[in-house]
């Protein structure tokens, strides 16, 4: 092929071997006069600096900067002053306040309240997602290529359905007066927990229901991600691992915990630490089923922070230590969470 | 081995066949069920809302709740305008995060450089950063340059926090393509933004397919931010917080908020079911790395 195009700046890949040498200068051109001259001065900047790779991170690390780093700083920064409304409108100046946003914190009986929903909803959440994910996942490995395909497809559906419809269709669901849940249970033999005390039982009245609704609408929406993961990482082990251990004589259990698991620790690991993120910081679904900002007993963490912050009168200094101390509970499990991909290889 | 044996063993294949199959099929019928019931109080006159044995399907099948959203007579704007707003902040955040990832993959996959891991590592910890906590800051950051009730807003918003995983998607894809096809390219005379048109382009674009479904999802489906900056303008809502707004402002008018729901629903779900199969065979493929 000849040689087409001459004098494009040479930016976007210097080891892709481009020819050695900037195109030939125009005699009697100073390349600053002209925009090819620009063009081509930049481009044997760039390329002696090795400024290629810099450039094209460029966009994204200011984006990624303006708008979550330096929010991240401010929240920060507004945990330690007094900001309210009148520091909103700029009526009265912000003011350092030290540590007194978290002293009133430590000393706040909802926030031990919210933190305590919080950790428990966590604690139910992710071994339910996981358990049920794995073992939907482990369904789909074994079965017929048009079933497997199915109820996969319908599993999708599941995952794609926004959180405000899924919560919205949930307490639909387990509404008093008509919902099938209570029609259900009320249905139910009583060695089931069933029985006509069921019927027009309320579950967004107090926090131990509303959780378990929650939990049902997280559970619903989370363990499809769990399974196509799981069935991405068995594909990865040979079947002849399975044979040999059916062999040997081992039961599904065995051989789940003795070759599955090790060998799908790392993707695990990965699923355990990005589920405890997402159900630790779960917001719509508990925003919805407990009514908006209504019902203060049934906040978990980050709902009690954002109710800090955008209910009357707003408290944003407090509310930014409470989102402060969320970001950094969160943090310390991403550190577990980026160290299992480090080690998986994830960043060759 | 007897014939008998054989036969039994047979047997026995086909029995846990068959009982997989029935298992798959009830965890297909227990997922779907939520959906399904949408739909169908969707497709129900008020009358058959709450009965004491609740019917699987509308036996007067109506389209009246479908009516109430769209003409708007529930909260007095059409459900147009909220799809309008959802489809305008949804499109330009996908193509503004897309344009900006590849960028930045292309640099990921492409070059060794100083800080490329403490970058990768920068992006993983960013997009675990929870957004009910930004989002205070980023309320009072944006009425300062009076980006609340703006749709533009939230087209910032969404483009940032769509970019650590479009990024980290993109690289793989990226990474996939053999860089001896660039060489080759680039022997033959090809500059480098010619080899990008013409080989890295049509090679990454199934890559670009897949990142933008993501980041069309997360756009489309985001609540709490939607929530907080358009909190007064009811015209500027997206479909997210018009489905609550709407639940919450109609709390017994079931048919009509399962219709609303639906009319927000669906066409994701259609869109998902028709692209997932080149979704999954794009992820596979960036997933295998070159």
């Amino acid at each position: 092929m000849v040689r087409t195009v001459s004098g494009r700046p040479g930016s976007v890949d210097s080891s892709a071997g481009s020819p050695s040498g900037a195109p030939p200068d125009f005699l009697g051109f100073p390349g600053f006069l002209g925009f090819r001259g620009f063009r081509r001065r930049w481009a044997r900047f760039v390329r002696r600096h090795r400024l290629a790779p810099y450039l094209l991170i460029l966009p994204s690390a200011a984006v990624i900067a303006a708008l979550v780093i330096w929010p991240t700083v401010q929240i920060a920064e507004f945990s330690f002053q007094n900001y309210g409304l009148p520091q909103l409108t700029g009526s009265s100046p912000t003011q350092w306040v030290g540590l007194a946003n978290y002293a009133q914190i430590l000393h706040d009986p909802e926030f031990w309240l919210s933190l305590r929903l919080s950790v428990l909803s966590a604690v139910v959440m992710v071994p339910l997602t996981l358990v049920i994910g794995t073992l939907v996942g482990l369904l789909l490995s074994r079965l017929g290529r048009k079933m497997a395909a199915f109820v996969s497809s319908v599993s999708i559906l599941a995952w794609a359905t926004p959180a405000v419809s899924a919560s919205v269709i949930f307490v639909w669901l387990a509404t008093p007066d008509g919902g099938v849940v209570d029609w259900f249970l009320s249905k139910l033999p009583a060695w089931l927990g069933g029985g006509a005390h069921w019927a027009g039982f309320s579950w967004t009245n107090a926090a131990l229901p509303a959780y378990t609704l929650a939990t049902a609408v997280v559970v619903w929406l989370g363990f499809p991600f769990i399974a196509v993961s799981v069935l991405a990482g068995l594909r990865t082990i040979p079947t002849e691992l399975f044979e040999s251990a059916r062999v040997d004589g081992g039961g599904p259990w065995t051989i789940f915990w003795r070759v599955t698991y090790p060998l799908l620790r790392p993707i695990f690991q990965v699923l355990f630490l990005l589920s405890v993120i997402w159900d630790f910081g779960v917001f719509t679904q508990v925003f919805i089923i407990i009514g908006e900002l209504g019902q203060r007993d049934e906040y978990n963490l980050g709902i009690y922070e954002y109710a800090t912050a955008f209910q009357l009168p707003p408290a944003y200094g407090v509310a930014s230590a409470l989102a402060f101390i969320l970001t950094i509970i969160l943090l310390i499990i991403t550190v577990g969470y980026v160290r299992a991909s480090v080690r998986e290889g994830a960043l060759t | 081995m007897s014939v008998g044996l054989a036969r039994r063993r047979l047997l026995t294949r086909r029995v846990r066949r068959a009982g997989l199959n029935l298992l798959g099929l009830l965890v297909a019928l227990i997922t779907l069920f939520p959906i399904f019931w949408m739909v169908s109080t969707a497709f129900k006159p008020a009358t058959e809302w709450y009965t004491l044995t609740p019917h699987p399907l509308p036996s007067h099948p109506t389209l009246g709740n479908f009516r109430a959203v769209i003409d708007g007579s529930v909260i007095g704007l059409p459900y147009w305008n909220f799809l309008k707003n959802s489809l305008f902040v949804t499109v330009v955040s996908v193509v503004a995060s897309s344009l900006i990832a590849l960028l930045a993959a292309i640099a990921l996959a492409r070059f060794r450089f100083r800080f490329r891991s403490t970058y990768l590592v920068m992006l993983l910890i960013v997009q675990m950063l929870p957004q009910q906590a930004l989002v205070i800051a980023l309320f009072i950051d944006f009425r300062s340059l009076n980006l609340l009730d703006s749709l533009v807003g939230l087209i910032l918003v969404y483009t940032a926090f769509a970019l650590p995983v479009t990024i980290w998607m993109l690289r793989n894809f990226v990474a996939a393509v053999p860089r001896e096809l660039e060489e080759a390219a680039a022997i033959d005379g090809a500059g480098p933004m010619k080899a990008f048109w013409r080989i890295l382009l049509p090679l990454v674009a199934p890559g670009l397919v897949a990142t933008s479904v993501f980041a069309f999802v997360f756009a489309y489906n985001e609540f709490i931010f939607a929530l907080t900056f358009l909190g007064t303008d009811t015209a500027k809502f997206t479909l997210p917080i018009y489905v609550q707004y709407f639940y919450g402002r109609n709390g017994a008018n079931w048919g009509a908020i399962m219709a609303a729901s639906t009319l927000f629903t669906i066409p994701v779900l259609v869109f998902f079911l028709l692209v997932q199969r080149r979704l999954r065979a794009g992820l596979i493929a960036g997933a295998v790395k070159g």
